[in-house]
């Protein structure tokens, strides 16, 4: 066990933990934000998809101890009252069924459009391409996404 | 009818409402506003007035609708308050929706209770919940005519408005709320024409949306109480191998670990139902503080397993009590396949026979003969097997996603010796479930660890139990064979289809009734290997089989695909063979004609390079026909275009109907092309996403068009009937691709379709 002190979602906040321990726990158990999600464990899935810095991270290979005072944001801290333009333009295309990859999903498109605000489709498709959407919403989430770039 | 719906009690149900506001202490809210965004919060009532199981209306006209089935993402949420809002007349803006909790006395478990699952959901609860929204509309007009000293006929309602046009009388909902939940509940309240729907059939959005996106907690893994323990389960590494014994010394002396156990989830004897398929009766069991320190110590349990003797036991399905006999042994795939060709060789049960198909081949010019087959399927759910419990004595509290509450609550109740009304589920959005959580053996898993450490428990599943412990589609095996005469007349047909350890055939549907001669057999293989329902079991397979068949048979007599159906379809309008076909004629023609007309069908010729197959079914009383348009780049097919046509009678909410479809041909491809789970030794080869391909963006259809046939008839299936033909169109388009046919599911696997 080690004390670790982070910022997430522009809180400080701090755990007590193995310091193996993935962020995906980290977040999931100690911290109550559980809009991150397991899926697979193994980075193959994109549920636990979480941002270090402006970087789009699988929080379930990103253990404690590494990300020292980076920021990190959340599903929970895209934006304050949900409004961020990634969000509104889920919404505007009803993308979800389920619902449970979404959080993944869009923590990676809102990471992807920021670093890439004129994407290609095929652009698009190859970032998004490690997040798994069982229930087969992809065509409304390229939708989303490139109503999101605007 | 009415009367089970609208005459329900409303002292218990406030009891209910009462014991499921413990959702709301635990931190979460189930409430759930229409309106789309968080700025336009409905003001919440001082007091509700409740109508009936499915509403309650506050003072202020607020209404809450209870929705009564699971969802896992077919947007039942959302359809099924649609329809009480219809017959209401209420405004959908001042509508919240609150998952109702399981309760058969609320909700009898007449018309499928509460189980969400073989496209059901709209078609069983459609007029109870139309009964429910009339009858409070009915007793709203009482108390007003009461109210006013006016008839109650002379009373219309629109938006949540009571008015009386001669007095010039009107009032809101919330003002007469209280009077009218004193009025006698009719027992046959009157309907609305299908002319009059103000919003049913006009697109609304998910009213758990914004949650979605934000991220609340809303699903069974997100279910946290003071004091809860995290609980993991070890079952055999193999079907076929059964718990021996246990060293759990070097677990239990890891970090953050309370107690390893064994559990059985079946008292000896119990008498199962088909819905408590589990290979896997005896688990062990992990509880500790955290995920992460319990999937540590998982790893360091030392446990030997021995082999299973082989047994028969009788389980209750749809067609009563069955014997199952299930072998000992560890099975192989390739065995699977070997054994099901054999028996595909060798005559089978006959299902059904018209006319004389043996005397048609015989004097047939011309046979053609095609083998199909398809591995086991994982369901993969993306939320992986999970529930909480919280046992006190003789009472259970258990919390998380299911989609047949009332199936596997005796089978807790029976285990724990409790009776039923000691049982709380409350039921968690599901992040998937296509079949799978019709089998919810983990969650009486959950509560019998939380009684062993008298404590709330909340047991996960990892991704590689879940895949690994599934309860999977069953491999299939058809054997097509079509006779045809001299001038290239079909004049015989013979199915021959079984798997392991069913067989998928449907021998009444098309092209049953379409011809003359026409011969049905089914033959099944004993396994150990878990089975059950997937997304429209056996018609995932068979349809995929039958509509390559026919595209092949149409070549080979030389007609048009659509056309060739549309002739068979014509025959089984207007001159049936035999008197149990289950399908209509009519309808299935019409999803035809309407994607032949969508797609350009024989009009537009696609682009160069583009290739198109088409395909239909029915299942789950609903109609689907997809094109489907697909080129080949670097040797691998891509999906340009799919036009669907799908007949569900009314539309609730078409644009929810259409994303389900979407998903429906996505979900389909996916697994026409990459999906299959093997076995080895007993042993479930695919443990994870590197090595279980599922299909990913790029690989998804660039555009999908979904249309729907216009007419009254009260909605079908949905869920379901869209996704069984898309791997016939996908099989029939790669041939005209590759001039090569698929008779083999995975098509692709790793493979490149060409080069």
């Amino acid at each position: 066990m080690a004390t670790f002190n982070l910022n997430i979602n522009g809180k400080k906040q701090q755990v007590d933990v193995d310091p193996a321990t993935p962020m995906l726990w980290v977040l999931r158990d100690h911290l109550n934000l559980v809009g991150t999600k397991y899926g697979c464990g193994i980075a193959q899935c994109g549920a636990c998809t979480i941002h270090l810095g402006d970087v789009a991270m699988r929080s379930c290979q990103l253990t404690v101890s590494q990300v020292g005072n980076q920021p990190v944001t959340t599903i929970e801290g895209l934006s304050e009252t949900g409004d961020h333009p990634v969000q509104k333009a889920w919404l505007e295309h009803d993308v979800a069924q389920c619902g449970y990859c979404q959080a993944g999903q869009i923590m990676n498109a809102a990471a992807f459009l920021k670093a890439n605000p004129n994407a290609s489709d095929e652009e698009i498709e190859a970032a998004m391409n490690g997040n798994i959407c069982r229930c087969g919403t992809y065509t409304r989430i390229k939708a989303a996404i490139k109503t999101a770039a605007g | 009818m009415a009367a089970i719906d609208t005459s329900y009690d409303r002292r218990s149900f406030l009891k209910t409402t009462a014991l499921a506001g413990g959702g709301i202490k635990l931190g979460f809210n189930w409430l759930t506003s229409c309106q789309p965004t968080a700025e336009e919060i409905l003001a919440m009532p001082k007091e509700w007035f409740n109508f009936n199981a499915y509403l309650k209306i506050g003072e202020n006209g607020v209404v809450t609708i209870f929705s009564p089935n699971p969802e896992f993402g077919q947007n039942l949420m959302t359809s099924m308050p649609m329809i009480v809002a219809e017959e209401l007349d209420v405004d959908w803006k001042n509508v919240l929706v609150e998952q109702a909790p399981h309760d058969p006395v609320r909700f009898p478990p007449g018309a499928f209770g509460q189980f969400t699952g073989g496209s059901r959901g709209i078609m069983t609860k459609w007029e109870p919940l139309r009964n429910a929204g009339a009858a409070a509309k009915h007793m709203l007009k009482e108390a007003a005519a009461q109210a006013w000293q006016v008839p109650a006929a002379e009373i219309t309602t629109e938006g949540g408005v009571l008015k009386h046009e001669k007095s010039g009388k009107s009032a809101g909902y919330g003002e007469m709320a209280a009077a009218a939940a004193k009025i006698p509940v009719p027992e046959q309240p009157v309907l609305k024409g299908v002319k009059d729907f103000k919003l049913i059939g006009k697109s609304q959005k998910n009213v758990e949306g914004q949650k979605i996106v934000t991220g609340k907690p809303m699903f069974g893994v997100d279910y946290k109480v003071d004091g809860m323990l995290i609980a993991m389960v070890e079952h055999p590494p193999a079907f076929g191998l059964k718990l021996k014994s246990v060293d759990d010394s070097a677990a239990r002396a890891m970090p953050g670990i309370k107690d390893v156990f064994s559990i059985k989830t079946y008292n000896d004897g119990f008498e199962k139902s088909m819905f408590d398929a589990n290979a896997f009766p005896e688990l062990v069991a992990i509880v500790g503080n955290s995920t992460w320190e319990v999937m540590q110590a998982k790893k360091a349990l030392k446990i030997e397993w021995e082999s299973i003797t082989a047994y028969s036991e009788t389980v209750t399905g749809f067609g009563g009590k069955q014997s199952v006999n299930v072998p000992a042994g560890l099975e192989n795939s390739d065995d699977h396949h070997a054994k099901m060709a054999a028996l595909a060789a060798k005559p089978g049960k006959v299902v059904r026979r018209n006319g004389d198909p043996e005397a048609a081949f015989k004097k047939a010019a011309k046979v053609i003969e095609r083998s199909y087959s398809c591995p086991h399927l994982a369901h993969n759910c993306m939320e992986p097997m999970n529930f909480f419990a919280d046992v006190k004595g003789d009472k259970v509290k258990v919390a998380g996603p299911l989609q047949a509450p009332g199936i596997i609550e005796p089978t807790l109740a029976a285990r724990m010796g409790i009776p039923l009304e000691n049982i709380e589920i409350e039921m968690t959005r599901m992040g998937g479930g296509f079949g799978r959580r019709a089998y919810s053996h983990y969650m009486v898993e959950a509560a019998l660890i939380s009684q062993k450490v008298n404590a709330p428990v909340k047991l996960i599943y990892t991704r590689e139990d879940d895949m690994t412990n599934g309860i999977y589609r069953p491999a299939y095996h058809a054997v097509y064979r079509a006779a045809l005469d001299e001038n290239n007349n079909l004049i015989g047909f013979h199915v021959k289809a079984g798997g392991i350890p069913e067989s998928p055939l449907y021998a009444d549907r098309f092209p049953a009734g379409a011809i003359d001669n026409y011969l049905a057999e089914d033959w099944k293989i004993e396994s150990n290997i878990t089975i059950g329902a997937f997304r429209a079991p056996r018609s995932n397979f068979i349809a995929g089989a039958e509509q390559s068949f026919l595209d092949e048979l149409a070549e080979a007599m030389g007609k048009d695909p659509i056309e060739f159906r549309l002739e068979l379809l014509k025959r089984a309008r207007e001159n049936p063979v035999g008197e149990q076909n289950d399908y209509d004629a009519a309808r299935y023609a019409g999803v035809l004609e309407l994607v032949r007309e969508k797609s350009g069908w024989g009009k537009t010729e696609p682009a160069a390079g583009v290739s198109r197959g088409v395909a239909a079914y029915f299942c789950h009383a609903s109609y689907a026909a997809h094109v489907l348009d697909l080129t080949i780049e670097n040797g691998k097919p891509v999906v340009q275009k799919i036009t669907s046509a799908i007949d569900c009678g009314i539309v609730v909410n078409p644009d929810a109907a259409a994303n389900m479809t979407e998903g429906a041909v996505t979900d389909g491809i996916g697994n026409a092309l990459y999906g299959e789970m093997t076995f080895k030794g007993g042993v479930a080869e695919k443990t994870n996403f590197d090595k279980y391909r599922m299909i990913r963006m790029s690989e998804a259809p660039k555009a999908i068009e979904v249309h729907f046939v216009q007419n009254e008839i009260a909605p079908t299936g949905m869920g379901e009937p869209p996704f069984p033909p898309i791997f016939g169109a996908l099989a029939n388009a790669l041939y005209k691709a590759t001039g090569k046919r698929v008779y083999r599911q995975p098509f692709l696997g790793e493979q490149p379709v060409a080069g």
